[in-house]
């Protein structure tokens, strides 16, 4: 970006810029700026895009594939290369690997938006909690989630996955069978990755209590409960919302690794994760549509997710000025 | 100084003992260390007599801290399923885990350094634009694609082609031999690497460019120091502070990338020990692993934040 260029773009991004007649007009919310903001974040916009093509291709792909043709072992045809009746080849049973894509798609999505939902509620609990009691409840809270960070996630992870995955019954649900172990491994990774976000949480709501309006609150005789949920937490919606969008991409991985190591989602029931879990044997003999497909959906869904949380960490953020 | 070195070995330990009495509880209620007497044929009373030897009959809490208090000495029992102490199990595996977790710290330093000082010094020239692109990419790489990819290019196809090849790891070999151990550390220490030198890459970029611009550098340039003394001499020195911390954090990192690359290379190290001890259901090696590791991290936390104040006298710990 050359000086020229982000002169002009901290000139547009202030809002009463009188050379912007809208602008003048009628003045913006906090959230239309950050819209604004985000619509020129060129690799946001992409990543945007480019998850919608993600969501479209696993969403439209079930109308064309149907779960049996995902499932359906045919062992004559094990293991052959991408061709024109299989796009990506075909597994050591003989499952269409494309169809598989499609399916393995849904449950990982399925898992990462869960995952990340459990671990908002959790984060959001222990760091309200923690930041605005203070004293005692902190101190316990805060060690215990730095005890929790202490262990590398992946650790974590094998040993939950461990501990949940040894009896799993098979779930009926729209009309759809799957293995147990999907709940397992949302649970899982729901458990390990709540501790960024109470930290964050917490500490914005230490910064957040000592405000005016918390006082003026307190004054008109809200409750604590009131302040928190009313006050503190919507004033963190941003932080948040960037956590939990950077989370998703953190969970789809956490998926592909328990899975990838076998500790995850069970067969038959796909997942982008266990579509690999036995490349690591197979690739010596030269099978490569195993590892590559499934890794190329997930790190496709990884980097468009985290561009679209680096757009909107810039976007939320009324002091930036930088638009790739 | 001396205090707060103090309070965070003792907040150290504290989180240490949460660790260990949670994990306690998960791996205890995750596997039944009976189950492999179910195998043979043992009637109801020599079990109940096993089990008593064994202290199985007594509370949790109990069995936790007779766990602890051989643990803090350095006896972490014997593996369910080797029958081999647990502390021999981990000194056969420590040394490999630690080659490739110093080798791959020291490339990853080096390389981002070199990487991260030309890029800003050639601020917004081609290479700095395609290494901001690929470090963005690189760092959203997850660690099973970079080990599988590198695996699939340099060692199955590059001999099927005929080209001088990387072992998978697969086939057996001699640690002790310099020359072996080096050809089968390229692949494992690159997948490891890569994912940081794209983080540092950017990171030692930016706190490049900042220390650049600062008034200093200019007087250093204006008095007639050559450029490239004044970014080595001058620049790196502050620019290079944050990676400081930054090394510190990485041992939590490297010790769970670990598990993945040696699964995927087959290296006999630590990380391939817990995810096999694990599926197994061997909890005394599991809770040995998971005690070291958090030892590992909570310690380097503490050394980050004391040789911070070492590199930059403007910080003062309290």
């Amino acid at each position: 970006m050359s000086t020229q260029e982000s002169k002009k773009s901290i000139i547009s991004s202030l809002a009463f810029d009188p050379g912007r007649a809208e602008s003048v007009s009628a003045p913006l919310s906090p959230g239309q700026l950050a819209w604004r903001r985000f619509k020129r974040h060129k690799m946001a916009m992409g990543g945007s895009v480019g998850l919608i093509l993600v969501f479209l291709f696993i969403i439209v792909g079930s109308f064309l594939y149907s779960e049996k043709d995902a499932n359906h072992v045919d062992v004559v045809h094990r293991l052959t290369p991408p061709s024109t009746t299989n796009y990506f080849g075909t597994d050591s049973t003989g499952r269409d690997l494309f169809a598989r894509i499609i399916y393995g798609g849904q449950i990982s999505l399925f898992i990462g938006i869960l995952a990340v939902a459990l671990a908002l509620i959790l984060g959001i609990t222990i760091g309200g909690l923690a930041g605005y009691l203070g004293g005692w409840v902190d101190i316990l809270l805060m060690r215990f989630t730095e005890a929790a960070l202490s262990i590398p996630s992946l650790f974590l992870l094998i040993v939950l996955g461990k501990l949940f995955g040894s009896e799993i019954p098979t779930l009926r649900f729209l009309d759809r069978t799957f293995s147990g172990s999907v709940i397992v491994v949302i649970l899982v990774i729901g458990l390990t990755s709540w501790m960024y976000l109470a930290r964050i949480v917490r500490a914005n709501i230490l910064s957040l209590r000592e405000m005016d309006y918390v006082a003026a609150a307190r004054a008109l005789g809200a409750s604590n409960l009131r302040i928190l949920v009313a006050h503190l937490i919507p004033n963190t919606m941003m932080a948040i919302i960037v956590t939990a969008t950077l989370g998703l991409a953190q969970a789809i991985i956490s998926e592909a690794y328990v899975s990838f190591l076998g500790l995850g989602v069970q067969p038959p029931t796909a997942s982008w994760g266990n579509l690999m879990d036995q490349s690591i044997s197979l690739i010596q003999r030269g099978v490569w549509w195993m590892w590559l497909f499934p890794s190329l959906f997930i790190v496709m869904t990884i980097l468009f997710t985290n561009f679209i949380g680096d757009g909107l960490r810039d976007a939320f953020d009324p002091r930036s000025t930088r638009h790739l | 100084m001396t205090t707060y070195i103090f309070r965070r070995l003792i907040q150290g330990i504290f989180i240490l003992m949460i660790i260990t009495t949670v994990s306690f509880g998960l791996t205890r209620m995750s596997s039944d260390p009976m189950a492999q007497y179910t195998l043979g044929r043992i009637s109801a009373e020599d079990r109940a007599r096993i089990r008593a030897n064994l202290g199985l009959d007594r509370p949790l809490y109990v069995q936790y801290f007779k766990w602890l208090g051989l643990a803090v000495r350095g006896d972490f029992g014997y593996s369910i399923t080797n029958h081999q102490p647990v502390s021999t199990l981990i000194q056969q595996r420590l040394p490999q885990t630690l080659v490739l977790m110093i080798t791959s710290e020291i490339v990853i330093i080096v390389l981002s350094a070199l990487l991260g000082i030309y890029s800003a010094v050639k601020q917004y020239s081609l290479f700095d634009n395609v290494l901001t692109a690929l470090s963005f990419v690189g760092y959203s790489l997850p660690i099973f694609f970079i080990a599988l990819m590198l695996m699939f290019i340099f060692a199955v196809q590059f001999k099927e082609w005929g080209l001088p090849y990387l072992p998978t790891g697969a086939d057996i070999w001699d640690f002790k031999d310099p020359r072996e151990l080096t050809l089968h550390l390229i692949l494992p220490v690159a997948s490891l690497a890569i994912i940081q030198v794209a983080a540092y890459t950017r990171y030692l970029r930016s706190s490049m460019l900042e220390v650049l611009s600062q008034d200093y550098i200019r007087t250093a340039r204006a008095k007639g120091l050559m450029k490239s003394a004044v970014v080595m001499r001058h620049a790196l020195k502050n620019a290079a502070l944050p990676i400081v911390t930054l090394i510190g954090l990485d041992v939590p990192f490297l010790l769970g990338g670990a598990i993945v690359t040696e699964t995927v290379y087959s290296w006999p190290g630590m990380g391939r020990l817990f995810w096999q001890q694990a599926g197994r259901g061997d909890y005394p090696t599991v809770m040995a692993i998971l005690l070291l590791v958090a030892t590992a991290v909570v310690v380097f936390q503490i050394l980050t934040d004391i040789a911070y104040t070492f590199i930059d006298p403007r910080i003062r710990l309290s």
